[in-house]
């Protein structure tokens, strides 16, 4: 299984930290511009098959930012999907989390296909801003009105 | 009311909220965990809030900074658990997220969310049962994987594909954390396997591989599912796994290896992907090894990613030939080529891999020329990666005892070599493998001495403090065989040289105890030739019989004359001018020399010109520098140099005092020798040459428990760690004969080779060391009331080991000689001293593994078929399956052994082959109407094991039909029916 996923940049910041066990044995890195992609896995996993996860990780990242960057994953918690909510400030989606969570499952792969990735990302963005959309206005309301 | 209400609008409005944070860190000016902990401060403030809003941002902000910068969360777990449980879905989302990120196994608001989850996971929207699933593949305790197991039998088999990934993901951590829901999930998780969608496909393999990969035996059964997936997918993430899978399940199981090598080698042959086709590279050389003509394949396409550019091909190439040269040696030597080159490659992974092989190749016949090629190539390569190959070597041809090593003395030299090694930082291996050939290698003591020395007399060595124990080891080595020693002096004055301040004390404690053993051998040596001069004995006679005679007069006479320190030996030493004195010390060597040259192959001859040279003015002047370099040490901060400084300088007190008088009385009688000072020499002397051997691993185990000692009853714990310590099988003892009845023979050894050129080169440096520092040579008087008689300052500890174990030690040695091959050499290599433990080795194997015994024993039982399983009654009938599952892992036998104890409890007969037979066949029917097309294959396989296995059963099953018993008492009912039969 994978036991963990981290990004981080050339100066060894980490971007993105998720562990999914806590013993460590093989690992496979991919380098792009300033930023590396680590996955750190056991046995059962396939050296190469890796690799290619890590393309298909940062194809959908690619695809969801529009030429990802490392600002991208920096601001990536905060990142809104659907503009037209941008001014409502819960409408942040974990975006890499998210995305990491379609791809890899508990350890396990789960999708390797970045547009079913995306497909499931925009679902859930839609829900996120609908399910604030319906009560942030009422509860605003009432909240300067009791004022 | 209004003010609490208006407050939470104002948080709303102005809570910082992830964004604001993570533009604050990065535009900070009070520094970064200032920052953090005001941000954190806020954050405390504000999960506080009744505003869900307020607090899920808070939450959502802590589990950033969790997260990134490593603070703890667990103070907000009940927080967390209020967000989980917001009815809207980014609320949730924020709050599965934290619970994920933060809780474990002891948090203890875990009870809390157990109905949260259930909820979640039977909710309609399947993205919050989704997260629900994924908090609980990483959060899942025993008890939430107990409660929740019915949800995820559900969502097993539901028409949502994107949930039923995720909860097919889930069972993985379910079954690990809870074996019995095994019984409730597998038949559905084997549904999975004949899914056509290729997601749920990999999912489901994916798990099974990871099960399959603790315990392959449980998973035989599947097999035909698995063998068809090879067959028919087309989905390069599949079938990697179900090649891991195969990997695993191959060795168990001959006649599935035999069907499944072929479609492996076609999915080789065809495949575009790298990654499949290094996985069935892999799955080939490592479970299929003895099928030829795959192997021979899989080499053909290892080679091919030998040779591409890309290096992670290549690395991978040369890790699926390290497992190949496993079984397969000629696969290397095939691409030797490649290898070798790969050990200039840019990549440091490839550097090491190509040296692992490199070191894989090594064996008896060209150890000499790949250490050769290696050594010359460490000179070459950056400090890290000569260190790298200088460890392999040093390894390598310490594996075993020395096992390839068949020419000690090349050995020996090689070590001096690497020594010198510029970068060389393997000090604390190569001082260990001095020491430890010394001990065990009899024959290549003159050559270890002559490498010793030749380390120790470079005083350039002495700077560099990676080689400092190298130098102690030299010392120990010069000083415990100072009788090869070629010159004495020489290796005195290398002992003593000014530069040894540089050498911390406890090594400088070895060098001084090194050369008072050189003292007291060239004291010894002086006066047994005096003895050989002046005794009747005829010339031809060995030094040892003498020496034996010498002893043997000693007690005798020594009745005769009780000596007094003779009146005038402070005049006589006065009389030694230094110049004079290091005069005859250099005319002296070179006098050997010149000894050397004539006297080839005529040892008598030879042996009474060597006793020659320890002549009086010699041993005097050689007292006078030991005197002279150790005085100051009499002042030493360190206790160790103080006190060996010490020894010595009282034991030169000791015997000073007569010394001129042997030199006297040398031409006049024998009766002069029984002097006080020849007894203490001899006294040290043979405590000195008692023999140091190896010690066994296991010596402390031998020593005999004392009475009354309690310790504490169950050490298992203790034993665990034991065992991976005592890992090396090398064991370990000494000679059993002191070397005193071998003087003889050393000095005809000893000369047989000529002074090498380097040697000669460092002497000379000495010299000219020593006429630069003059003064440090200068004899000197000191006329100090002597001390008392010193006990010999010899390890006593290491003595009394040798004299318990000694009869076993030589019975031992005895059967090393025996069992040890001869490999046709022109040389034949040397007794090395080992013996071969069983008890080590055994200590380290088993390793008990509670939980997938628990698990495997599930599935076996879901899998194989049973009636009498209880999920989770009561505690005993618990226990009692964790026993017998125990037992079962022991023979890892999966199907029949199973079905006997479960299905045929109650059967007398069961041993009977005939029953068990029957049995097979009615599985194979049960198993008929959800695959039909595997019967056949499946009832092969089960009566091939069942053939094979029933001769090593039948010692088990007194003890498993006990456990049975029990078991069928405590559970009457099956709960859950078995699905597969």
């Amino acid at each position: 299984m994978i036991r963990a996923v981290m990004v981080m940049n050339t100066q060894g910041k980490a971007r993105l930290a998720k562990f999914y066990d806590f013993q460590d044995s093989r690992l496979v890195y991919k380098h792009y511009a300033t930023l590396y992609f680590v996955l750190v896995f056991d046995s059962s996993e396939n050296e190469l098959a890796m690799l290619d996860l890590i393309q298909v990780f940062v194809e959908t990242l690619d695809k969801c930012f529009k030429n990802v960057c490392e600002l991208d994953l920096v601001f990536n918690y905060s990142k809104v999907f659907n503009d037209e909510f941008s001014l409502n400030p819960i409408l942040t989606g974990e975006k890499i989390h998210t995305i990491l969570d379609e791809i890899i499952f508990g350890g396990q792969v789960l999708e390797t296909s970045s547009t079913e990735v995306m497909k499931a990302v925009e679902e859930i963005s839609r829900l996120e801003t609908a399910s604030n959309s319906i009560t942030l206005v009422p509860k605003a309301v009432s909240g300067w009105r009791n004022r | 009311m209004a003010g609490g209400t208006s407050s939470s609008i104002m948080e709303t409005f102005f809570q910082r909220n992830l964004e604001d944070l993570i533009k604050g860190l990065r535009l900070q000016l009070i520094g970064e965990s200032a920052f953090i902990s005001k941000a954190l401060d806020e954050i405390r403030r504000e999960v506080k809030s009744t505003d869900p809003h307020t607090k899920s941002n808070a939450i959502h902000k802590l589990s950033y900074l969790a997260s990134l910068h490593f603070h703890d969360m667990s103070w907000a777990a009940f927080h967390v658990v209020e967000v989980m449980s917001s009815s809207r879905f980014a609320h949730k989302r924020i709050g599965y997220q934290a619970a994920s990120l933060s809780f474990h196994d002891d948090t203890p608001v875990l009870l809390l969310i157990t109905n949260q989850l259930r909820k979640d996971l039977t909710s309609t929207n399947e993205f919050e049962v989704s997260l629900a699933l994924e908090c609980l593949s990483r959060i899942s305790t025993t008890d939430l994987a107990r409660d929740l197991t019915p949800e995820i039998f559900t969502l097993l088999s539901t028409t949502k594909l994107f949930v039923r990934r995720k909860a097919i993901g889930v069972a993985l951590r379910v079954f690990a954390k809870y074996p019995d829901a095994v019984r409730v999930c597998f038949k559905r998780l084997v549904e999975n396997l004949e899914s056509p969608d290729q997601q749920i496909l990999s999912a489901v393999v994916g798990v099974f591989c990871e099960l399959a990969s603790n315990d392959p035996g449980s998973y035989l059964p599947l097999a035909p599912e698995f063998y068809r997936i090879l067959i028919d997918s087309k989905n390069n993430w599949v079938l990697i796994k179900v090649l891991k899978i195969f990997a695993k399940l191959a060795p168990l199981e001959p006649r599935l290896a035999k069907r499944v090598v072929e479609p492996i080698c076609e999915h080789m042959r065809r495949t575009g992907a790298k990654s499949l086709m290094f996985e069935c590279v892999r799955t080939v050389v490592s479970s299929f090894s003895e099928y030829e003509s795959a192997v021979k394949l899989a080499v053909v396409k290892i080679r091919e990613l030998l040779v591409d550019d890309d290096p992670n091909l290549k690395y991978l190439g040369l890790r699926g030939l390290s497992i190949v040269t496993l079984k397969h040696s000629w696969a290397v030597l095939e691409n030797k080529e490649v290898v070798i080159k790969s050990l200039s490659d840019a990549d440091p992974n490839i550097k090491l891999e190509s040296l692992r092989l490199v070191m894989a190749m090594v064996s008896e016949s060209n150890v000499v020329e790949i250490s050769r090629v290696l050594v010359n190539y460490s000179l070459k390569s950056d400090p890290e990666f000569c260190n790298e190959i200088l460890g392999s070597i040093l390894s390598t041809c310490s594996r075993n005892v020395y096992e390839i090593i068949v020419d000690f003395d090349w050995y020996v030299s090689l070590l001096g070599e690497m020594s010198r090694i510029p970068h060389c930082q393997k000090g604390d291996e190569i001082e260990n493998q001095l020491i430890d050939i010394g001990m065990r290698v009899n024959d290549v003591r003159p050559e270890l001495v002559q490498v010793a020395r030749d380390l120790l007399i470079d005083p350039a060595l002495l700077g560099n403090p990676f080689l400092h124990r190298i130098l102690s080891a030299a010392a120990w080595v010069s000083g415990e065989y100072v009788e090869f020693s070629r010159n004495p002096f020489e290796l005195m004055e290398a002992l003593l040289q000014p530069r040894t301040s540089l050498l911390p004390p406890s090594i400088r404690a070895v060098y001084i105890h090194s050369a008072f053993k050189v003292l007291v051998f060239c004291l010894h040596s002086f006066i047994l030739q005096k003895g050989h001069f002046t005794s009747s004995c005829p010339d031809n006679l060995v030094p040892g019989i003498s020496a034996l005679a010498l002893k043997r007069e000693m007690p005798e006479s020594s009745d005769l004359i009780t000596c007094e320190a003779p009146p005038t030996h402070g005049e006589q030493d006065e009389g030694f001018n230094p110049r004079v004195s290091n005069q005859s010390c250099e005319d002296l060597s070179v006098e050997h020399d010149g000894d050397r040259t004539i006297s080839h192959g005529q040892t008598s001859m030879h042996d009474s010109s060597e006793k020659n040279s320890f002549t009086y003015e010699s041993i005097v002047n050689l007292i006078n520098v030991v005197e002279l370099a150790l005085d100051p040490l009499t002042g030493s901060h360190d206790v160790e140099v103080l006190e060996r400084a010490r020894n010595v300088l009282c034991f030169i007190e000791l015997i000073k005092a007569e010394l001129p008088e042997c030199l006297v009385q040398k031409e006049t009688s024998v009766d002069s020798e029984d002097v006080k000072a020849f007894k203490i020499i001899e006294l040290m002397s043979d405590a000195f040459s008692e023999e140091l051997g190896p010690v066994s691993v296991s010596a402390q185990e031998r020593v005999p428990l004392p009475e009354g000692l309690i310790l504490k009853e169950n050490l298992d714990d203790l034993e665990t760690i034991c065992g991976e310590v005592q890992v090396p099988p090398s064991n370990l003892f000494s000679f059993g004969s002191p070397y005193g009845e071998e003087k003889g023979v050393f000095f005809s050894d000893l000369h047989s080779k000529e002074e090498s050129e380097p040697s000669t080169e460092a002497t000379s440096l000495l010299t000219e060391h020593r006429k630069r520092h003059g003064l440090y040579y200068l004899p000197s008087e000191k006329n100090e009331i002597l001390a008392n008689d010193y006990p010999p300052a010899n390890d006593s500890k290491w003595k009394n080991n040798l004299n318990n174990d000694t009869e076993d030690l030589v019975k031992l040695t005895a059967q090393s000689l025996v069992s040890n091959k001869k490999p046709n050499h022109a040389k034949p290599r040397p007794v090395v001293v080992k013996l071969d433990d069983g008890d080590v080795g055994s200590i380290s194997a088993k390793r008990p593994e509670a939980k997938d015994d628990l698990l495997s024993g599930a599935v076996r039982e879901v899998l194989l078929g049973s009636d009498v399983i209880p999920t989770s009654q009561s505690n005993e009938s618990n226990k009692s399956f964790g026993k017998r599952k125990g037992k079962e892992k022991l023979n890892m036998e999966p199907s029949t052994e199973l079905k006997e104890n479960l299905g045929d409890s109650e059967k007398p007969d069961l041993e009977k082959p005939r029953s068990r037979r029957s049995k097979h066949r009615t599985h194979g029917k049960d198993r008929r109407h959800k695959s039909p097309e595997n019967i056949n294959e499946e009832r092969e396989e089960n009566g091939l094991r069942g053939k094979q296995k029933s001769s090593h059963r039948h010692a088990r099953h007194k003890a498993r039909q006990r456990a049975d018993a029990l078991l069928t008492v405590v559970s009457q009912t099956p709960v859950i029916p078995d699905f597969l039969l």
